[in-house]
């Protein structure tokens, strides 16, 4: 049976349902258990499952990721969750000294089956301590998978497999995307850990997106489509193990790329596509790559300024245009996504 | 007591004496791994091993050649991880600094001063909720107080109620550095005894000593639930790393290290046990341990080297 969940539901759900199933599963982080449950998406888990196996913990960010460590080489399945992915900074020892290469230096006589949820985010004013991605920092490091579920459905899937996974998973949730409503299979389990998909067909340009820049994505190539252009969306869902190929293939077919990556655009995720596309198909490709992502500065607060660090459709538009050496169509007929719509904040 | 003595002998004879080979043998340049050298600390090690069962879990640092041969009484292992074999205990991956045997019990040790305080807490945790009553010990020095993630960790141990034992080995240096230019209050265990937390304090060398606290320890917190602070002071006797003694570097004096050398944990132990055991038994004991280290040497300095192939494995379960 097909139903319609938001994304919070489908994370929610997937909490609940790998708690269910298997004991070991705990969740635990600043403020996992208070009244407002992480945005909704611990709702419920302290109720059923006792506050062993759901807690709200001290300001510890660094303790409380080694604490999951130790837990996780005794057999626990931890998930630890950070409100923002900002705060995740003060435990990068325990994430890259330890937990990375915890099997790898033990030869894999201990497996850290641990999952850190990070939620990421935009707008409302955040300014530069609650606004950061970082998922290329976690990618760097060989050891740990980095998730980014931009769709309900994977939201749910990929959680479910996360929990399930042996090895340690940063899962990154775009706190806007929360409110997104999707299809879902009843009986979605388990969804891939790997892999790209295709949100959107089309021949004339290949957009990979990142995230939240999926959602702008394919609105860009809902406006574009009316200009007889179609647009390629690609979900990257997955940025380390990063599986090139759906990208390869669409670039073949199209012979244009722009990577709408969501962070800092300097020795970030998008070099990487754009490294693997070169290295694959240099030769296939009509026009140079062009990679979008946030200003190279840090992120203002006020709004005039916060819309300016942040990619959108519209520069994705302008980009397509560039590459099909369109003139610039008038956008003002057009509705873009804007927080004042559904984000209220202040969170 | 007899019997007990002259294990916890055993072990730090143990210690001693393979940490002597590796003195004689590091110039070689054939062990290619920095050494943190346990001398010194001997009754620590013993004696807290000694005291906890074998299915209790420990972690550790750098410096932790002694917990590891306490725990485990191996060499062979061992050796063969100095000199960076396949059959070392991470297949010559870990080298010195990282020694683990979970099958006897040592999680692993960390060479990022403070990291696995957090980690033993978390273990400690996971054998709570499963109920399988070991305990988790951490073994770190007086300089990973400093870190702000032992005082976090010590915070969430007490707030739970976490069956782990915290080991300060105090040996009053981080380095070069005295505590005294580190910390802006003299006692911690003073600091620590606000927490709900018990407090074991202890300078001694005679490995018996440590034992017994070791077992009190235990039984506190068998009884009350909280977790406990061992406190315990010990000489360093080499440079911080390297197998060389550094008296003439300034820092400290040899007066100092004299002072300690006369209750040197070894020798005191070694006289204790003389009024139970005859020389020739002693004698009998000591040379089965150095036969094991020589043995130990040469089938580490036989073991084949890994095949480069081994870089890329067990990076993903
Ligand atoms: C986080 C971190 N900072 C600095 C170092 C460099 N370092 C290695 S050992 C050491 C001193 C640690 O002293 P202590 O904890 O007292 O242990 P000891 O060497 O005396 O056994 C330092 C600063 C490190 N390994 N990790
Ligand atoms: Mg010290």
């Amino acid at each position: 049976m097909i139903r319609t969940i938001t994304y919070r539901e489908a994370i929610n759900e997937a909490m609940a349902q790998e708690m269910r199933r298997d004991p070991s599963v705990f969740v635990y982080g600043i403020d996992v258990a208070d009244h407002k449950r992480i945005f909704g998406s611990s709702k419920n888990l302290v109720e059923e499952f006792g506050k062993d196996r759901c807690f709200s913990t001290p300001l510890s960010e660094d303790a409380m990721t080694g604490f999951g460590l130790g837990a996780a080489l005794n057999g626990m399945r931890p998930v630890h969750v950070h409100m923002r992915v900002d705060f995740m900074l003060l435990a990068m020892n325990q994430l890259t000294n330890m937990i990375a290469s915890y099997h790898y230096g033990t030869c894999g006589a201990f497996k850290i089956p641990m999952v850190i949820r990070a939620i990421i985010g935009r707008g409302w004013g955040q300014s530069w301590q609650h606004s950061k991605t970082l998922h290329s920092w976690f990618a760097h490091v060989p050891g740990l998978k980095v998730v980014m579920p931009s769709t309900p459905k994977d939201a749910k899937g990929m959680l479910i497999s996360a929990i399930r996974d042996d090895n340690p998973v940063v899962f990154i949730e775009h706190r806007w995307l929360y409110d997104v409503i999707g299809e879902i299979d009843e009986k979605t389990d388990s969804l891939s850990l790997e892999g790209c998909q295709v949100l959107r067909e089309g021949d004339d340009v290949t957009v990979v997106g990142v995230s939240w820049m999926n959602v702008e994505a394919v609105k860009a190539a809902e406006v574009m489509k009316k200009r007889g252009i179609n647009i390629e969306v690609i979900d990257v869902r997955s940025i380390s193990p990063f599986d090139h190929t759906t990208v390869i293939d669409s670039v073949k077919k199209t012979g244009h790329l722009i990577i709408g990556d969501y962070d800092w655009i300097h020795c970030g995720f998008g070099a990487e596509v754009a490294t693997r596309v070169y290295d694959s198909c240099m030769k296939e490709l009509k026009t140079p790559i062009i990679r979008l992502g946030f200003a190279n500065a840090h992120c203002p607060c006020t709004r005039p300024l916060e819309n300016e660090y942040y990619p959108n459709a519209i520069n994705i538009i302008r980009a397509v245009e560039e590459k099909m050496k369109l003139p610039e169509a008038d956008l003002s007929g057009e509705e873009f996504y804007s927080y004042e719509k559904k984000f209220k904040g202040p969170f | 007591m007899k019997s007990l003595n002259v294990e916890l002998y055993r072990k730090m004879y143990l210690i001693r004496r393979a940490e002597e080979k590796i003195r004689e043998h590091y110039l070689e340049d054939e062990m290619k791994t920095p050494m943190h050298m346990s001398m010194g600390e001997e009754a620590i090690a013993a004696g807290v091993c000694g005291a906890l069962k074998s299915e209790d879990q420990i972690l550790g640092t750098y410096r932790s050649h002694g917990i590891y041969l306490a725990k485990t009484m191996e060499t062979d292992n061992f050796f063969a991880e100095m000199y960076g074999k396949i059959t070392g205990t991470s297949k010559g991956k870990a080298g010195s600094m990282h020694l683990m045997s979970p099958e006897a019990g040592l999680i692993c040790t960390s060479a990022i001063v403070g990291s696995h305080i957090p980690v033993s807490v978390g273990a400690a945790f996971a054998n709570k909720l499963t109920g399988n009553k070991k305990v988790v010990a951490v073994f770190f020095g007086d300089g990973a107080i400093d870190e702000g993630v032992f005082w976090e960790s010590l915070n969430f141990a007490c707030l739970k109620k976490l069956p782990v034992i915290f080991i300060c080995e105090d040996n009053g240096l981080a380095v070069h550095v005295p505590a005294d230019e580190r910390h802006g209050y003299k006692s911690i265990a003073d600091i620590v005894r606000k927490f709900d937390c018990n407090v074991f304090e202890s300078d001694s060398t005679d490995v018996e000593v440590i034992y017994n606290l070791t077992q009190d320890a235990l039984k506190m917190m068998q009884k009350n639930g909280s977790p406990c602070f061992m406190y315990l002071k010990y000489y360093r006797y080499l440079e911080h790393v390297g197998v060389f003694e550094d008296f003439k570097a300034g820092y400290r004096s040899r007066e100092e290290f004299d002072v300690w050398f006369k209750r040197d944990p070894v020798h005191f132990q070694r006289k204790k046990i003389l009024q139970t055991l005859s020389e020739n038994e002693l004698l009998e004991l000591e040379e089965a341990i150095d036969k094991q280290i020589e043995n130990s040497l040469l089938f580490a300095q036989k073991s084949p080297l890994p095949e480069y192939t081994l870089a890329y494995e067990d990076v993903y379960a």
